[in-house]
């Protein structure tokens, strides 16, 4: 077997992994924040809290009606991107005339009543969530645990099929049409509003799925969207929010550089992707696929 | 005199004997939220950049003097000027990174810088990371001319600290710089077009913001005694965001009055735990849904249209 500068394959390539699982959570949300933002002039820091409840969502309904996880995969996201329909609805169309900042205050006050309530009910603590699929493949220099590695595929694909929804479908072009500007494609008998609600609901639905995949492989707990969308808003300043593809690239190829530095540095595997940011700031201040305005 | 004046003397007068009737302690940390309040203010009512990660700058400048006062043995005096320094180079770093984006990007810059700040502080050692830095010890002030074991001594410092950089703000709104500042809020391109560098502007109001920040987490330091990773964390820079966004965005006493009322509320409802994060969020929604001027704005536009119907 051969030693990269000291460093065993099978350490190198597991957190080679564990980096491309990272990028995928960075690039479904990442994806999910840039079309909401297009779309709604909105940051929705509540992205977090509700990649939180698709968890949670997956975790109650196996606990409480014994729904396996291949059925939450799809019920969790339509019930937490109906929430977020709600939330559209009641709050966020009412402030979409102000300040951007506006919408970042009321979306963060939403993101802490929704922590809030569930760090009451639940605690802080996590709760595992069994894995779907158990087991894995010794594939000679590393073991691949089975449903890590489905996790990749499947980010890989609802990245993919959102990208084409967006860029090569109908519905995608109304959507694009309407971000450039919404009162000409309102002219055309388009009915934006209702697009615009189903854009945040789908978005928040992604946010959601995300969540359910995550289940499996981290504890169920309050706490585990907030620091990931810290990490988020980070990696969307990094690429940029102008392109879809963009966000799918940045994301996976952010998790493969903390992934990394976790095996190379492993104290600056926390700040690693800020300090890509102040780099990227930098050098390129719009982000790496975003265009200066 | 005005009735603005009048006002000021009442709450002065009021300052001056408030530890005879409430608990020293409360109004102490009532006192530095207000002056990083109005600290944050200043760059969001004046600059119009939004920062989500102010904690960075008091967190860091609470850990600065408990450093200074604990480690090294040093009076406090020195504490509050590395916590001052110390804040203000975290921020010409940080702002002349965040600047060069402008709006939201802005808020997610800073908020991610402070995140980076907080992950910094989980693993140096300095900091001691879960535990803090406790039992700072309350040192005389100049050359032990005053003993600030005192909390009722300690009070008339911190009051004075206070007025200081209180003091300081209402300088920097009310002169040249604060007018150019003014503009640049209004309409960067005119005021780059009359010759003003607006990022230099928008730094040193950024340097500004956070040195007064810092003044606050290091007089909250030598207050409590303690520095922490919540003074850092990223709630704490969204409780200053909610103090400012209570009182009124951009008004002057704003923050002051925000602070006093989220310290408040935080006492009562100590008790609530967790569910203390669901009213905080709740206000936020409540304030952005329905009353966005906080309630100095409101109070003042209510003021206003009385006197245009009476006139």
């Amino acid at each position: 077997m051969f030693d990269f500068l000291g460093i065993s394959p099978p350490a190198l390539f597991g957190q080679m992994l564990l980096g491309l699982i990272n990028g995928a959570f960075y690039a479904m949300l990442s994806l999910g924040l840039a079309v909401i933002f297009g779309l709604l002039n909105v940051i929705n820091f509540t992205h977090g809290a509700q990649y939180m409840m698709g968890a949670f969502a997956a975790w109650l309904l196996l606990g409480i009606f014994n729904v396996p996880f291949w059925a939450a995969l799809v019920l969790a996201p339509i019930i937490v991107g109906l929430i977020g329909v709600a939330i559209e609805r009641l709050m966020l169309k009412r402030i979409y005339h102000l300040d951007h900042l506006y919408g970042f205050l009321l979306t963060f006050g939403l993101s802490l009543v929704i922590e809030g309530m569930f760090r009451w009910q639940w605690g802080s603590s996590g709760a595992p969530y069994p894995s779907p699929i158990p087991g894995g493949y010794n594939l000679g220099f590393m073991f691949l645990p089975t449903y890590r590695g489905f996790v990749v595929v499947a980010a890989l694909v609802i990245c993919l099929v959102t990208w084409y929804a967006i860029e090569r479908t109908r519905l995608g072009a109304y959507l694009r049409a309407a971000t450039e500007n919404p009162t000409l494609v309102r002219a055309f008998g388009i009915n934006v509003p209702r697009l615009i609600t189903i854009t945040y609901g789908v978005g928040v639905g992604l946010a959601a799925l995300a969540g359910v995949l995550a289940a499996p492989i981290q504890q169920v707990s309050a706490l585990m969207g907030t620091n990931l969308v810290l990490v988020v808003f980070a990696v969307v300043v990094i690429g940029g929010m102008g392109s879809i593809m963009g966000s799918i690239v940045t994301g996976f190829g952010l998790g493969l550089i903390e992934g990394m530095t976790k095996v190379f540095y492993p104290p600056a595997s926390n700040t690693v992707i800020f300090v890509v940011m102040a780099l990227v700031l930098l050098v390129k201040p719009a982000g790496l696929f975003g265009q200066t305005k | 005199m005005k009735p603005s004046q009048i006002a000021l003397v009442v709450a002065l007068a009021a300052s001056l004997v408030a530890p005879f009737f409430a608990y020293p302690v409360f109004l102490m940390t009532a006192l530095c939220f207000a002056l990083f309040a109005g600290a944050f203010n200043l760059l969001l009512g004046y600059a119009g950049l939004m920062s989500f990660g102010h904690a960075m700058f008091f967190g860091m400048a609470a850990y600065f003097f408990g450093h200074v006062v604990k480690a090294w043995g040093l009076p406090p005096e020195l504490g509050l000027l590395a916590g001052v320094l110390g804040a203000a180079a975290l921020g010409l770093v940080t702002g002349a990174l965040a600047i060069r984006r402008q709006g939201i990007y802005f808020a997610m810059i800073t908020l991610a810088f402070a995140q980076m700040v907080y992950f910094l502080c989980v693993q140096m050692p300095f900091t001691h990371g879960e535990d803090g830095l406790q039992g700072i010890e309350r040192r005389a002030l100049l050359g032990g001319l005053i003993p600030i074991t005192d909390d009722r001594v300690l009070y008339y410092v911190v009051l004075a600290i206070f007025l200081f950089g209180y003091f300081c703000i209402y300088r920097f709104i009310h002169s040249p710089f604060g007018q150019v500042l003014k503009a640049i809020r209004d309409n960067e391109p005119r005021a780059v077009s009359l010759g003003y560098e607006a990022d230099r502007y928008k730094l040193l109001a950024f340097v500004l913001s956070a040195a007064l920040s810092g003044l606050a987490g290091a007089t909250k330091a030598m207050v409590l005694q303690f520095a922490t990773l919540t003074d850092v964390s990223a709630g704490q820079s969204g409780e200053v965001v909610l103090m400012a966004l209570v009182g009124g965005l951009g008004t002057i006493t704003g923050p002051i009055v925000g602070a006093f009322i989220i310290i408040t509320m935080q006492n009562y409802l100590a008790s609530f735990g967790e569910f203390v994060l669901v009213i905080q969020g709740a206000i936020f929604v409540v304030i952005v849904m329905a009353f966005r001027k906080g309630l100095v704005g409101e109070i003042a536009d209510w003021w206003k249209s009385r006197g245009k119907k009476a006139g």
